[in-house]
């Protein structure tokens, strides 16, 4: 039982910091969701904003960890020049080319928007405190925002997930 | 965009939020562009190529990062300490959003592609 150096970089972007992000949504989507004055107390919203704010917060690193360790790192491993490249091997056949072409293609650029959406909301949510609670519109705008940050790290790890699947980085 | 400043000390101005948001607008939007500028032009994509091991990834998700910090900065400046209209606010945030959705989708940015 052993694991490379190259599959433990993969398994720590995808499966660890990846996978982190995605369990930590819907915490975080049903904390902002219920966020409001007519369902919690006020002692309520104060004991919750610590979970909230560490919450983001957390989510918002992890989300920068995960792209990071991704382009910096995993990233020129797959797309080497060598025939036995995880890219080269994907392109070298038409039935696996698109995984490539439109996976990879999306994966590797929509991901970036995650930590930034992420880092946005983690902010907003530190800087109004419970008043968050009492601001209608405000948290309607963030929970878009949240919820592009999941959809964008959705997309990259599902891709991710079935392109090392199909042409693992090694 | 700016409105009125805060008249009552508890109720914190919207501006730093207003900032933070239309900044991670305008740094999707950034990657979103420079994706679709990377297919339309090789000198472009070779301008952008500033790690080779990575490719031109590295200077498209990097300009789209510093956009969105130095944005950030330059916002928060100017609406620190000040209400603005949060709803135009949040609409553009939410448009520059979804432009930086629309660059990185693949069927779209590969329609600039050069022949």
């Amino acid at each position: 039982m052993s694991i490379s150096i190259r599959e433990g970089w993969t398994v720590l972007h995808g499966m660890l910091f990846g996978a982190a992000f995605l369990l930590a949504f819907a915490g975080g989507l049903a904390g902002l969701y219920s966020l409001r004055p007519d369902w919690v107390t006020v002692d309520g919203i104060k004991e919750r904003m610590f979970r909230l704010k560490a919450g983001m917060w957390s989510m918002a690193l992890i989300a920068w960890a995960t792209v990071i360790s991704g382009t910096f790192i995993v990233y020129p491993w797959y797309r080497a020049q060598d025939p036995t490249s995880a890219r080269s091997i994907l392109l070298a056949n038409p039935a696996t080319a698109e995984w490539h072409k439109f996976g990879m293609e999306w994966k590797e650029h929509v991901g970036w928007l995650a930590p930034i959406a992420a880092t946005v909301v983690a902010f907003a949510v530190t800087y109004y405190g419970p008043a968050l609670a009492k601001k209608v519109g405000e948290r309607r705008v963030l929970m878009i925002f949240f919820v592009v940050a999941f959809a964008t790290a959705a997309i990259a790890g599902m891709f991710g997930a079935f392109i090392n699947k199909v042409a693992p980085v090694r | 965009m700016t409105t009125n400043a805060p008249t009552r000390t508890q109720d914190l101005p919207n501006g730093p939020v207003v900032a933070a948001l239309v900044a991670g607008g305008l740094g999707a939007t950034t990657i979103g562009l420079m994706t679709v500028l990377a297919e339309a032009s090789e000198p472009i994509k070779n301008a952008l190529n500033w790690w080779n091991p990575a490719g031109p990834l590295t200077g498209k998700s990097l300009v789209g990062v510093i956009v969105f910090f130095v944005s950030w900065v330059v916002l928060h400046v100017i609406f620190r300490g000040k209400n603005a209209n949060f709803a135009r606010a949040a609409t553009i945030a939410l448009i520059l959003l979804g432009l930086g959705l629309l660059g990185t989708f693949p069927p779209f940015f590969t329609l600039f592609a050069a022949e």
